[in-house]
């Protein structure tokens, strides 16, 4: 025999409520399958409509050595982009690492200067690209005379990424279990050993995911970068050279106007890379979780 | 070594004291040489003109018009795409879906942008009236461009929700629906402001895409179909050839910028610890 508060267990229909509110539940299912539905198709849309734009105008042209207005080649800025990128990363992995250290294993709680640093890392993490160009501009550019350079670019966007791999940085040294820290002192390691032994290695893909975003951030960043290291079409041949990455080079396509197809082309090669990034992102985060 | 790694976290707080010191040194003697009401309610942005003017309310009003456009849209998609992907979502079609948010979140904006630029300016011309880049146009583009951060920080606002307010609407003989929108939904409040917060936070210093969709004219807007321009848009477009006292008006208007930021991060925060004290 069947209950009826079984009954409404097992299928939701079972139960009668009044009729307003079947039609509210439908009309609420309605409204949050529309909105993901809504959202999920504008992003595949976006992708296909660049991809399908774009990929017939990747000519081998577009990848030649030299920049000139009429190839529109970018392959110059695909090489300063990995430049920046590298320069980027260098500057920033070791300080946003040692900061996430000294927050998860030496700082002691309550302290002022701790609270402080947090609240400087979520202000940096929450400031707008536009600002640390202004900054980069006024500071790197100007004040110390850098002149708008690789290296100029490559602090600005240092400064931008630090909060990125601090934070993914501090979740994955605060997921290392404490058993892994209290083994390595049972067996008479220090204190600084057993960071750079133990709690460093089992963290790594969590900080490798954080680099890899911070990564996909500098090649999609724009706005910090044109008055930084400027808008310059030849590979920089040296740090104090100015030179445009690939989605400063887009901004300039798109803007002119009178090279549309070579913006799309640059499109995909941008949105690829990107896509790439993510995916290996969200591998290692995967791999992380299932360990 | 523990002074290396005290030094290093140091850092933050550096480069934050001098952002701040950069900006504000340079910002605010061109606010007084222009007079502050001048600058922050003159409706007249003319910097070429004898008399040149330097009012940014029209900037201001420009951004905050875009902002609330984008809020308009992007929140409430977001919002019930997170409740879709907290409550709704087969655990299979989840796995999938995840990374495509992140996905979206890691867009950069200049293709946004440039999408904007050939897919939704050709649309938005076809409205009587419109002129194709315009205050609607780039808030749709920003509502979009906000999603993935609504839709993250809210769906972990509503995951942290104990199952047994949900279990418990159910068992009194609410719907799967009415559950989730009258017992889980509103015990996230708090999550999901924040996540609102950070939205307009994101949408406010947004610039690349909204150059490209919004028009730039520096005057105060009469329709959400005529262009416009943010305090964002105005920096990057006029810093390239600005001198003296116009480049420090432009530096100003960054200054602005940094305040209406820090504004935002502030009621973030606050919003997050009192999330956290309950």
């Amino acid at each position: 025999m069947v209950l009826p508060q079984q009954g409404a267990r097992l299928g939701r229909k079972d139960h009668t409520p009044k009729p307003t509110q079947g039609f509210q539940s439908w009309l609420l299912r309605l409204l949050v399958h529309g909105a993901a539905l809504f959202t999920f198709s504008i992003l595949l849309f976006l992708i296909g409509y660049i991809l399908v734009r774009g990929i017939p105008y990747l000519t081998p042209d577009l990848f030649s050595l030299e920049y000139t207005s009429e190839n529109c080649s970018m392959l110059p800025s695909i090489i300063t982009t990995v430049e920046m990128t590298l320069i980027s990363l260098l500057i920033a992995i070791p300080i946003s690492v040692f900061t996430a250290i000294y927050l998860v294993e030496y700082a002691k709680k309550g302290n002022k200067l701790v609270d402080l640093m947090r609240l400087t890392t979520e202000t940096l993490s929450g400031i707008p690209s536009i600002v640390y160009g202004l900054f980069g501009m006024l500071f790197f550019v100007t004040q110390l005379g850098w002149k708008l350079s690789l290296l100029s670019g490559s602090l600005t966007l240092a400064i931008m990424i630090l909060p990125l791999i601090m934070r993914s940085t501090e979740e994955a040294l605060l997921a290392v279990p404490d058993m892994y820290r209290e083994a390595s002192f049972g067996l008479g390691a220090g204190k600084l050993r057993t960071v750079f032994r133990i709690v460093l290695p089992s963290a790594m893909p969590g900080i490798l995911a954080g680099i890899i975003l911070a990564v996909g951030r500098i090649v999609g960043e724009t706005a910090a970068l044109i008055y930084t290291a400027g808008t310059a079409t030849e590979i920089p041949n040296g740090l104090l050279s100015s030179g445009r990455t690939l989605a400063v080079h887009m901004y300039c396509l798109s803007s002119e106007g009178l090279h549309t197809d070579q913006a799309y082309a640059t499109a995909v090669v941008l949105l690829l890379i990107v896509l790439v990034m993510n995916t290996a992102s969200a591998l290692i985060a995967r791999k992380l979780t299932k360990n | 070594m523990s002074w290396l790694f005290a030094l290093c976290a140091c850092m933050s707080i550096v480069a934050v004291a001098l952002i701040c010191v950069f900006l504000f040194a340079n910002g605010i003697p061109a606010m007084k040489e222009i007079g502050v009401f001048d600058f922050l309610l003159g409706t007249k942005w003319a910097p070429k003109n004898h008399p040149a003017s330097y009012g940014i309310l029209p900037m201001i009003v420009g951004s905050l018009c875009v902002t609330l456009g984008s809020v308009i849209i992007g929140v409430p998609v977001g919002v019930l795409t997170a409740v879709y992907l907290s409550r709704f979502c087969p655990k299979k079609l989840h796995r999938l879906l995840e990374p495509l948010v992140q996905l979206m979140a890691g867009i950069p904006s200049i293709i946004y942008g440039f999408f904007g630029l050939v897919v939704m300016v050709p649309l938005a011309r076809m409205i009587p009236g419109c002129t194709g880049v315009s205050v609607m146009t780039a808030a749709v583009l920003l509502g979009i461009m906000i999603l993935p951060t609504v839709i993250n920080l809210s769906e972990s606002a509503i995951n942290a929700v104990p199952n047994s307010y949900y279990e418990g609407a159910l068992a009194l003989g609410a719907t799967h629906e009415r559950s989730v929108f009258f017992a889980v939904l509103p015990a996230a409040k708090s999550g999901i402001l924040a996540a609102v917060v950070l939205g307009i936070g994101r949408a406010i210093g947004e610039t690349m895409a909204v150059i490209m969709v919004a028009g730039n004219q520096p005057i105060l807007p009469r329709s959400i179909f005529k262009g416009i321009r943010t305090m964002t848009a105005n920096i990057v477009i006029e810093m390239g050839y600005a001198t003296g006292l116009h480049r420090e008006a432009l530096i100003a208007t960054g200054v602005v910028l940094f305040i209406f930021i820090l504004i935002i991060n502030l009621t973030f925060a606050v919003i997050k610890k009192r999330g956290e004290k309950r």
